[in-house]
C-alpha cells in the first residue's frame, strides 16, 4: 500500500475540475438533442408568415385566410361599425383588452393598426369553434342591440367588430390578433410584426 | 519479475496486425470513394463562391427536368450564403415558397413520354454515385445519331438524358475504336467538334461548380459539421488530458 | 448527504450494497492492459446508441412509404438531426469494432475458461443479439441496400429444409421485404432487442463479478488474499477502473468524433453509398455486400459453392464460438505462457478474419487485379484464396482442440502473482 501521504488537496482539486470539464461536455452535448423537439423546418415551412391581398375585400365584408392550419379573419370595417365599438365597452367582459392576447401595436380602440382592417384569429376563445361573421347592425334573435360582430354557433358566445367578448357568454378572453403589418395598401403579412414595432 | 521480450512481441504483432486492417480499407476505400477510377472532380464544398455558380447554373440549366425535393430554398439560402431576396429573385423559377423544397416543374407522366424515363431527383445523387462520377458524366456527352435524344454518354452509356449544356461546353463526337470481331465499336476518345460558349478550361470550373453544389445538397451538414467537429476533438482533448492526470494520480497508491 | 444517503439505503432493496459489490468493494486484478478497455467501451456505446435511437425514433417513420423520407428529414429539416443520425450509425459500427476486440481479448487471455465460461456464453449471445439488431437497424433506412441486403440475408432461410420457404415469408409478413417486413424489424430493434441486450449485459456483468476478472497473465488473484481479505493483486474498482477506463473513453471519444464530424461514411464503410438510393426491387445494387461488420461471415457463406451448405458454415462459424471453453483443454489460460503453436494459431486466426472481411466487402478484386493483372480471373482467384481462408478458420477451432486434447502444448510456468511493467 501507499507508504507517501496521499495529497488530498491535490486529488479534491483535479476530481472537481475533471468532473466540471466533463460536466460542462455532458451538458453543452445534450443541447443540440433538447434543440431537435424546437420546429424543424418543415414545421417552419408549414408555419411561415402569409402574404394576402385585400384590396378586393368590400367594405362590411369579411374574408377568411389560412395561417399556421388556423382561420384568420380580415374585416374591411365601414363607418359605421366604427362609430359602435367604443359604445360597446360596458357590455364588454374586457373592454381595454387587458387579459387577451394581441401584439402590443394592437392594445388600442380598434385592436388594430389601420382602423377600417381587422385582423383577428377566429376561433373563440370558449371551447375552440369557429365563430360567424355577422357584421350587419341590425337586431338578431341573440341580441336585439346587435351592433355588429362575431357569434358563435356552438355555445352562443359574442363578439364585437374587435372581436372583443360579450359579457353573459361561456367565452372567458377577446379572440386573439395575430402578429401582422401592412406589406403595402393592398397586402398584409400575417405572422410577422411591422418593423420597429414591438 | 517481469518477461519482457514476449510482450514487446505481442504488442508489435497487435500493431502490425491493426496496420494491416486499417491499410486494406484505406486504399481500396480511396478507390471507392472516386467512384471507381474516375479523374478526381476536385471540388470545395466550403467555396461558396462556387457553390452559388453551381446553383445558378443547376437552376438554369437543370431544374426544368430534375428536383432536389429534399432541399429547401431557404436551407440553400443558408449554406449558400445568400438572402431570401437573392434566391427568390435570382434562383428561384418553380414558383416555390421560400420554405418549400425545390421541386422541377416538369410534370412526371410528360416526361416519361419525351424522354421514356423520369429525370430522377438529384438531391443525393453525389452520395449514391460520387462526385467524381457526376463531373465526368458532365463532361462526357457526345452527339449520336443513333439515340432518340441525338446524345450519348461514356460514363453512361445510351442514356435517356439529352445535353443540356451543349451550349456552354460545345459539342463532341466519339472517335471510335475498329470494331473487333462481330461486335459493336467501342469508343476510344471523345473529340470536341464544335466549340461552345466557354472554353474547355471555363467549362471544367463550371462542371466543378456545379457538382460542388450537387455534393453539397447531398450532405449540406458538411458546412458545420467540420467546423463544429475541430471545437469537439479540442475539448475531448482537453478532457482526456484532465482525466489522465487525476487517473495518474490515484494510481500512485497502486504498486 | 450522508444522511439523506442513510435514508435511502433504509428504504430501498440493498441498492447501497450492490454499489459496494459491484464498484467500491469489487477487486479486480491490478494489471489490467489495453486490452481491457473495451468491455466498458461497449457499454458506452449501448447506452449512445439507446439514446440516440429514441430521439430518431421521435423523427423516423416507420412506413415503407414513409421512411427513406423521415431519414432525410432528419438529416436536414430537424435542428442537430444530422448529428444524432450519424453518432448513432457510427455508434453502431464502432459497437462491433470494440467488440470484436474484446472477443479477441478474451482469446488472447483464456477468459472463457473456467470458472467463466458462463461469462463468455452470455457474452456470445449478446453477439447473436448484437447482429440481429444490426441488422435490422440496418434494414429501417429502406435505401436500397437495406432492401436487398435484407431479401438477400432472410432468404438465406429458405435453406432449412421442410419449412424453409414458408420460414422466409413468415419472417417477411409478405412474399419480399416490404411494409410488413419493415414494421416488425422497426419493434424489434427499437423495443425487443434492446431489452434482450440490457438483460443480458447485465447477466454478462453479474456472472464476471460473481468469479472475478480475468487478467493478461491469467493467474487467479484470489488465490493470495492479503490479511483484510482481499487479493493481494487485486485494487478496487472504483476509484482505480472507473478513472482509467474514464481516460479511455476520452480517447475513444475522440476517434469517434474524428468519424463523426469529418469522414461519417468512413468511405462508404460506415454507411454505403447504396443506400442513398430509395429501396426499388427492381434494380439490384451492383454489388450486394452487407456492412463491413458482417463481411468476414458473409465471405464464409460465398465461399461454399453449395446455398444449404453456405448457410450451414455461416451456422457453424458462429456457433463454432460458443463452443470454445470446452474445445481449449490447455490449462494455462494467458498466451503469454501457452504453446508457440497456440500463440501462431491464434496469429494465423485474427490475420485469416481480417482477410475474409475484405473478401466479404468487395475489397478483393481491386487486389487481385493489382498483383496479377487486369486480365486475371478475379473469381476463380478469389475463390482458391476464400475456400483456403475457410478452411484455415475451421481450422484453428479443430487445431485448438487437438493441440490441446492430445497435451501437445507445451507451456511456461505461470507466475502465481501478476506481473506489471513497474
Amino acid at each position: 500500500m501507499a507508504d507517501e501521504s496521499i495529497n488530498k488537496g491535490r486529488r479534491r482539486f483535479l476530481t472537481a475540475s475533471t468532473a466540471v470539464i466533463g460536466g460542462a461536455g455532458l451538458i453543452i452535448t445534450a443541447i443540440p438533442f433538447v434543440e431537435t423537439w424546437l420546429p424543424s423546418a418543415r414545421a417552419e415551412s408549414a408555419g411561415a408568415p402569409v402574404t394576402v391581398a385585400i384590396g378586393k375585400i368590400e367594405p362590411g365584408q369579411m374574408v377568411r385566410y389560412g395561417w399556421r392550419s388556423q382561420p384568420v379573419f380580415v374585416v374591411n370595417r365601414t363607418p359605421e361599425q366604427l362609430q359602435w365599438l367604443p359604445k360597446q365597452d360596458p357590455r364588454l367582459r374586457d373592454p381595454d383588452s387587458k387579459e387577451s392576447d394581441q401584439p402590443k401595436y394592437c392594445q388600442n380602440a380598434t385592436r388594430s393598426i389601420k382602423p377600417e382592417w381587422m385582423v383577428l384569429i377566429g376561433i373563440c376563445t370558449h371551447l375552440g369553434c369557429v365563430p360567424d361573421y355577422k357584421g350587419e347592425v341590425k337586431p338578431e334573435p341573440f341580441d336585439p342591440n346587435w351592433k355588429g360582430g362575431f357569434y358563435c354557433p356552438c355555445h352562443h358566445s359574442r363578439y364585437d367588430l374587435a372581436a372583443r367578448v360579450y359579457q353573459g357568454v361561456p367565452a372567458p378572453l377577446n379572440m386573439v390578433v395575430p402578429p401582422y403589418h401592412f406589406v403595402d395598401d393592398t397586402h398584409i403579412q400575417i405572422g410577422v410584426d411591422p418593423k420597429g414595432a414591438a | 519479475m517481469t518477461d519482457k521480450t514476449p510482450r514487446a512481441a505481442m504488442r508489435t504483432l497487435t500493431a502490425l496486425l491493426l496496420a494491416l486492417a486499417v491499410m486494406l480499407v484505406a486504399s481500396p476505400a480511396a478507390l471507392a470513394e472516386e467512384g471507381g477510377g474516375y479523374p478526381s472532380a476536385n471540388i470545395n464544398v466550403h467555396d461558396q463562391a462556387s457553390l452559388q455558380r453551381g446553383a445558378r447554373l443547376f437552376m438554369n440549366y437543370c431544374v426544368g427536368c430534375h428536383s432536389l425535393k429534399y432541399m429547401r430554398y431557404s436551407q440553400m439560402a443558408d449554406g449558400l450564403g445568400l438572402t431570401e431576396k437573392q434566391v427568390m429573385d435570382n434562383l428561384n423559377f418553380t414558383g416555390a415558397k421560400f420554405g418549400e423544397p425545390i421541386v422541377s416543374a416538369m410534370p412526371e407522366a410528360e416526361a416519361e413520354k419525351w424522354f421514356g424515363k423520369v429525370p430522377p431527383d438529384l438531391s443525393l445523387e453525389v452520395s449514391a454515385k460520387g462526385a467524381d462520377w457526376v463531373s465526368a458524366y458532365l463532361k462526357s456527352f457526345y452527339l449520336d445519331p443513333a439515340t432518340a435524344s441525338g446524345w450519348n454518354n461514356t460514363v453512361f452509356p445510351n442514356v435517356a438524358m439529352p445535353f443540356p449544356l451543349w451550349q456552354l461546353q460545345g459539342e463532341q463526337v466519339a472517335m471510335m475504336n475498329p470494331p473487333e470481331g462481330g461486335q459493336a465499336a467501342t469508343v476510344k476518345e471523345l473529340k470536341l467538334a464544335h466549340p461552345g460558349s466557354m472554353t474547355p478550361a471555363q467549362y471544367d470550373q463550371a462542371v466543378r461548380d456545379l457538382t460542388a453544389f450537387l455534393a453539397y445538397v447531398s450532405a449540406p451538414d458538411e458546412l458545420p459539421r467540420s467546423r463544429i467537429g475541430a471545437w469537439v476533438v479540442i475539448y475531448l482533448v482537453l478532457f482526456t488530458l484532465f482525466a489522465l492526470v487525476l487517473k495518474k494520480e490515484y494510481w500512485k497508491d497502486v504498486h | 448527504m450522508g444522511a439523506f444517503m442513510q435514508w435511502f439505503n433504509e428504504r430501498t432493496p440493498g441498492l447501497g450494497a450492490v454499489y459496494k459489490k459491484h464498484m467500491t468493494e469489487y477487486y479486480a486484478p491490478k494489471n489490467f492492459n489495453v486490452m481491457y478497455y473495451f468491455g466498458s467501451l461497449a457499454l458506452l456505446v449501448l447506452v449512445n446508441q439507446i439514446v440516440t435511437g429514441i430521439f430518431l425514433t421521435m423523427f423516423y417513420s416507420p412506413t415503407a412509404a414513409g421512411a427513406f423520407d423521415s431519414v432525410q428529414y432528419i438529416m436536414r429539416d430537424v435542428h442537430w438531426g444530422w448529428l444524432v443520425r450519424y453518432m448513432h450509425e457510427t455508434g453502431a459500427s464502432m459497437f462491433f469494432i470494440v467488440v470484436y476486440l474484446h472477443m479477441f481479448r478474451g482469446l488472447m487471455y483464456g477468459s472463457f475458461k473456467k470458472p467463466r465460461e458462463l461469462v463468455w456464453l452470455l457474452g456470445m449471445l449478446i453477439f447473436l443479439a448484437l447482429m440481429a439488431e444490426a441488422f435490422m437497424g440496418y434494414v429501417l433506412p429502406w435505401g436500397n441496400m437495406s432492401f436487398w441486403g435484407a431479401k438477400v440475408i432472410i432468404t438465406l432461410f429458405s435453406a432449412v429444409p421442410v419449412i424453409g420457404s414458408q420460414l422466409v415469408d413468415w419472417i417477411m409478413g409478405s412474399f419480399v421485404p416490404s411494409d410488413p417486413t419493415l414494421n416488425r424489424f422497426f419493434a424489434l430493434h427499437v423495443v425487443a432487442l434492446p431489452l434482450v441486450l440490457l438483460l443480458l449485459v447485465v447477466l454478462h456483468i453479474g456472472a464476471l463479478h460473481e468469479v472475478g476478472s480475468n487478467n493478461p497473465d491469467g493467474v487467479e488473484i484470489k488465490k493470495h488474499k492479503g490479511s483484510d481479505g482481499h487479493p493481494l493483486d487485486g485494487i478496487r474498482f472504483h476509484p482505480y477502473y472507473t478513472l482509467k477506463d474514464l481516460v479511455g473513453v476520452g480517447v475513444f471519444l475522440i476517434i469517434c468524433a474524428i468519424i463523426i464530424f469529418f469522414e461519417p461514411t468512413v468511405g462508404g464503410f460506415f454507411l454505403e453509398h447504396d443506400n442513398s438510393i430509395p429501396a426499388n426491387d427492381l434494380v439490384t445494387p451492383a454489388t450486394i455486400k452487407p456492412v463491413w461488420y458482417f463481411s468476414p461471415f458473409y465471405a464464409i457463406l460465398r465461399m461454399i459453392p453449395s446455398k444449404g451448405w453456405g448457410v450451414i458454415a455461416l451456422a457453424l462459424s458462429i456457433i463454432v464460438l460458443f463452443l470454445v471453453p470446452w474445445l481449449d483443454r490447455g490449462k494455462v489460460k494467458s498466451i503469454r505462457y501457452r504453446g508457440v503453436g497456440y500463440k501462431v494459431a491464434l496469429t494465423i486466426f485474427a490475420i485469416v478474419f481480417i482477410l475474409l472481411a475484405a473478401i466479404g466487402a468487395d475489397l478483393t478484386p481491386g487486389w487481385i487485379v493489382a498483383i496479377f493483372g487486369p486480365n486475371a480471373d478475379i473469381t476463380t482467384i478469389e475463390n482458391l484464396f476464400g475456400r483456403i481462408l475457410v478452411v484455415l478458420y475451421f481450422g484453428f477451432f479443430a487445431f485448438l482442440w487437438v493441440y490441446t486434447f492430445f497435451g501437445l502444448e507445451k507451456t511456461k510456468p505461470v507466475p502465481e502473482r501478476v506481473t506489471t511493467h513497474d
